[in-house]
């Protein structure tokens, strides 16, 4: 039996001993088994004509956890983001987000949670200001001037305030969506590589300061990521797929001992190789 | 209850107003695209002024149907530049590709339709009053003439171009940028079934029901009986309401279809790419 093999019988959060797994960033120590997940995926499909996207995918996300969902190019974690998200209909299975199926009723929800992803723009031909004021109104933001305030400051986002978001660079679009994303403090907080094509040192302004924030408020955060560095620095646990399966998921540090590697990247570039 | 009614009215209101916002700061934003709302139908009524300028002064048998002619082109107008402005704004979210992030934000289907109605009727008010304005000081025809008639005919003709612009929209969302080029042409498929320009009784027979069935041809038949007998036809406005009700609810059912047949089919999040 491969090192996979043994480690496919999906474990879910729920499922592992929370006395084994100590509390990293400010996870609670322990899923509540009675309480309702953030985010419960239950054999989630999904079949584009005779490709299978998504097959067979479960996992749960309890409140107020980060969780990195990796992969490589093509493992299905965009889809699987895009049906919790309740933009895509799964094929068989179903995507719950604080107790709401997100194919039948994602309208009761959709104000608490939000979302940011490279695959989505902000309207180019709106100045900052005007975007966060339209997404503001549109979720129903209260005190939104004092909200908007707020991210500016975390975001550092004054100086670009009245400035065209299409004319901005990649760094500084990367904090304008971020700080949308953010913008009706969502209890429910959807990441989607929002590092992909950016610099180093412009990639400290995606999921870092989002997490941060959103964890000072207890948000739940699922994040897809490429960079392990700061899935390590950021996520309580891991969920890693390949060709729309679930490989592997657990801790990040459990996962790099289980695997016999040095961390997640090595984890990563393994499982890339061999699943 | 009544207050939880009113709340979520209140949020509706709130967020068809954030979208129209957004809309206008578009349409402010470029002195170019606002020019170019009034560009096109006012060169077009120069062209059709002066011809019926030419018809009028040559005495001739097709004088007293010059009128006419400038009327059914400023009508046709309103038909056409109130559905493109309902298709264009929603294309605006395709190109920008912003879709998703609307998709997922709490706003409704209906909001968004409400707003796209909303900017067709503001840039239909920027596009057309000053083409109208126009025709009266170039070519003294005064298309306020036709009186309380002419409220009807618009509404009619708006009511229907936001029917036809929410399945076109339903079908860019469908089918892609395949789908774009419709936004140009369903139209022009009207043109020669709703009789602008001439009447129904033009048409073969076999036609006749098809013409009927169109909500244009009523105020075209109802603009005719203005201008050449002076009556307004009450009976024609209120069958093409009526008719314009089935259509509008046709145009929104399909909207929405499409949109539920778009999450199955997965496109909405790369959508614009």
């Amino acid at each position: 039996m491969s090192r996979i093999e043994r480690f496919l019988p999906r474990r879910h959060l729920t499922s592992m001993s929370p006395n084994t797994m100590p509390a990293q960033n400010n996870a609670p120590d322990r899923p509540n088994p009675d309480e309702t997940p953030a985010i419960a995926v239950e054999g989630l499909c999904k079949q584009y004509r005779t490709h299978w996207a998504v097959d067979e995918v479960n996992f749960i996300v309890p409140k107020g956890w980060t969780v990195g969902l990796l992969g490589g190019n093509g493992a299905g974690k965009t889809t699987t983001i895009a049906m919790i998200m309740g933009l895509v209909v799964p094929s068989f299975g179903r995507a719950m987000v604080l107790g709401h199926d997100m194919a039948t009723e994602r309208h009761r929800v959709l104000s608490r949670m939000n979302f940011e992803s490279p695959y989505v723009a902000l309207p180019g031909r709106l100045t900052v200001r005007q975007n966060l004021m339209v997404f503001g109104r549109l979720y129903g933001v209260a005190n939104l001037k004092a909200r908007i305030e707020e991210l500016i400051e975390d975001f550092e986002l004054g100086d670009v305030l009245d400035r065209v978001t299409g004319r901005l660079s990649a760094g500084q679009k990367t904090r304008v969506a971020v700080a949308k994303a953010l913008i009706n403090d969502p209890e429910v907080l959807l990441l989607d590589e929002p590092t992909a094509s950016l610099d180093p040192d412009r990639a400290e302004w995606g999921a870092q300061p989002a997490a941060r924030l959103s964890k000072r408020r207890g948000a739940t955060i699922l994040l897809s990521s490429h960079n392990m560095t700061e899935v390590e620095q950021l996520c309580d646990f891991v969920v890693i797929m390949s060709h729309g399966r679930v490989v592997a998921m657990g801790r990040p540090g459990e996962l790099a001992e289980h695997f016999k590697c040095r961390d997640l990247d090595e984890v990563f570039i393994y499982l890339a190789r061999v699943a | 209850m009544q207050a939880i009614w009113m709340g979520a009215m209140t949020q509706s209101l709130n967020r068809i107003a954030a979208m129209t916002a957004r809309y206008y700061y578009i349409l402010r934003s470029s002195s170019l695209r606002l020019l170019e709302i009034i560009y096109w139908p006012a060169m077009q009524m120069l062209v059709w002024g002066f011809l019926y300028t030419y018809l009028y002064d040559s005495k001739s048998a097709m004088a007293s149907t010059a009128g006419l002619l400038l009327g059914a082109v400023l009508l046709w107008d309103v038909l056409f530049r109130g559905q493109l402005g309902f298709t264009f704004t929603f294309l605006e979210e395709i190109w920008s590709r912003n879709l998703a992030n609307l998709m997922m934000s709490p706003l409704q289907p209906f909001e968004l339709a409400a707003s796209l109605m909303l900017m067709s009727l503001i840039r239909l008010v920027i596009g057309t009053l000053p083409v109208m304005l126009l025709t009266f000081v170039l070519f003294g025809f005064n298309v306020f003439a036709m009186g309380p008639g002419l409220l009807a005919f618009f509404l009619n003709l708006v009511l229907t171009s936001w029917a036809i612009g929410l399945i076109v929209a339903g079908l860019v969302i469908r089918q892609g940028f395949g789908a774009e080029s419709l936004a140009y042409s369903i139209m022009i498929v009207l043109l020669p079934l709703c009789c602008v320009y001439y009447p129904v009784a033009a048409l073969p027979l076999w036609l006749h029901p098809v013409a009927w069935s169109l909500t244009p041809t009523y105020v075209f038949e109802g603009m005719r009986a203005v201008l050449l007998d002076g009556t307004f036809r009450t009976d024609l406005m209120i069958e093409c309401l009526a008719l314009n009700a089935v259509y509008l609810g046709v145009g929104f059912t399909t909207f929405v279809a499409l949109l539920q047949s778009a999450r199955h089919k997965g496109g909405l999040l790369t959508m614009g790419e």
